[in-house]
């Protein structure tokens, strides 16, 4: 008798997957997290190294340079699975494709945006920022790169029959992920003026939630679309 | 009713009741429009605050409502093609862009002409404006997406799910004014309260908004025939529609 796998265990098993190919790529693992590195060095040399005004843009620079390094990233989320059929096979394998999508798009998370986080309050020190303003930037990103790896999900599954899609995906998601930015800088903003930081947190966690149970459902109709 | 819906959905049905009908739009459009603009530039008494400058409310607002209300229209036409896989409804949707697109960029051009006047600057970071300008990003990645296929079944779904998603910015746009505070002015008018403009000023607006309103009947008639005629050019009927005319 064939006893047919659970969809947790499906979708564990699929992240265990995408996070052992992504380790056994470790370079390009790394790829995200230099350029959000050097694109946050590129301000201080291109406006002024004085401290006072590296503050002021701080958590603008810190939100910007998070969003185009994790949008960089998108672009791998569904294109190679795609392009060698194991994303056609996935859909076929009778599993909800909507827990398989959410589940990629949370193992890219784990390997694109969580070290992002990580990292980050070591930007935040290099721009000056006072480390509970670091701690609230850390937690902002936190959920912020997740919300924009669910939005994403849905521009790399919209692009996935595209040639060269990497501008189109950017050109689709970063509207959507606007009010991101706004949220997130706002929130670091507060905590730099020492004010509570709670209000913009909440937002964030609200689009999070949103975008967290929407989003796959709209990615996995778009997957569908995709590999017939 | 249903007999009804159903023979509209097929291309050689909508392309004949669309061209019936695009006359009778575009002259009301038209006569509306003249109206409005005749009765809205000379006799509508100026602002007693903004004297002569608010004039261009007249073409301002009606084509903000639009910009909104054009993708309201393409995300319930891309969603019934979905939905339904209707033919027409997806040539709607795609017709329904490049309108959106123009209608967004006329207001933020005439907003950003009458922000010069009376706030003394072109662009400012509000939250109305830059809601309005995501719309237009909103459009333009549309246009993109649905450009970037080759095959017209796969595009018209996937750019239908872009739709579906961008449909979020919609209530932020329009409740943008009520849940910031900002330097845009809150509507003057709303249905359900008391309007706060003068019938005289507010008659020559509801005459443009009725003119914009017909007139992106009119506009996105005309593209959906042509639409048709491009999506259908082997079909039988159209051999048929050239030979006899």
């Amino acid at each position: 008798m064939i006893t047919r796998t659970g969809i947790v265990r499906a979708a564990m098993l699929l992240i265990e997957r995408d996070l052992r190919l992504a380790f056994r790529r470790a370079s390009q693992l790394c790829h995200p997290l230099m350029f959000f590195l050097v694109v946050t060095t590129l301000f201080p040399l291109s406006l002024s190294p004085q401290p006072s005004q590296l503050r002021d843009i701080a958590p603008g620079v810190l939100w910007v340079a998070a969003l185009l390094s994790s949008l960089l990233a998108l672009e791998a989320l569904l294109k190679s699975d795609a392009e060698d059929g194991t994303l056609e096979q996935l859909v076929l394998s009778g599993q909800p494709v909507v827990a398989l999508v959410a589940a990629k798009t949370l193992a890219h998370w784990l390997v694109g945006g969580l070290p992002l986080v990580i990292i980050s309050p070591l930007a935040a020190m290099a721009l000056g920022v006072a480390p509970d303003a670091m701690l609230v930037t850390a937690e902002g990103l936190l959920m912020g790169t997740l919300t924009l790896s669910f939005l994403g999900s849905v521009g790399a599954a919209l692009t996935i029959g595209v040639r060269r899609s990497s501008v189109l995906l950017s050109l689709l998601v970063l509207p959507l992920a606007m009010p991101l930015l706004i949220f997130g800088a706002r929130a670091t903003d507060l905590a730099m003026a020492g004010e509570a930081s709670s209000g913009p947190l909440y937002l964030l966690g609200a689009l999070l939630a949103f975008t967290a149970t929407l989003a796959p459902f709209a990615a996995a109709a778009a997957v569908r679309i995709g590999v017939e | 009713m249903w007999l009804w819906i159903h023979k509209l959905g097929s291309p050689p049905h909508f392309y004949r009741i669309a061209g019936l009908l695009t006359p009778w739009f575009g002259w009301s459009a038209g006569l509306l429009i003249a109206a409005g603009t005749v009765s809205g530039l000379y006799f509508a008494p100026p602002d007693y605050q903004q004297g002569d400058g608010f004039r261009i409310l007249y073409v301002h607002a009606p084509s903000a409502w639009m910009s909104l209300f054009t993708y309201i229209v393409m995300a319930a036409a891309a969603g019934i093609g979905l939905i339904w896989r209707m033919k027409v409804a997806h040539a709607v949707a795609a017709s329904c862009a490049p309108i959106g697109a123009a209608f967004t960029a006329a207001a933020l051009f005439t907003g950003s002409i009458w922000g010069k006047k009376m706030w003394g600057t072109w662009w400012v970071w509000d939250a109305r404006l830059t809601s309005e300008l995501i719309l237009l990003f909103l459009y333009l990645g549309y246009m993109a997406l649905r450009s970037a296929y080759d095959d017209q079944q796969k595009a018209d779904r996937a750019s239908a799910i872009l739709a579906l998603v961008g449909v979020v910015n919609v209530p932020i746009i329009h409740y943008s004014v009520v849940w910031w505070n900002t330097l845009h002015q809150p509507a003057s008018i709303t249905k359900l309260a008391a309007p706060s403009i003068d019938p005289s000023m507010l008659l020559p607006l509801i005459l443009m908004f009725c003119g914009f309103n017909i007139l992106f009947g009119a506009l996105l008639f005309t593209r959906v025939r042509g639409e048709v005629l491009l999506r259908e050019r082997s079909a039988d009927w159209i051999r048929d529609l050239v030979r006899s005319s």
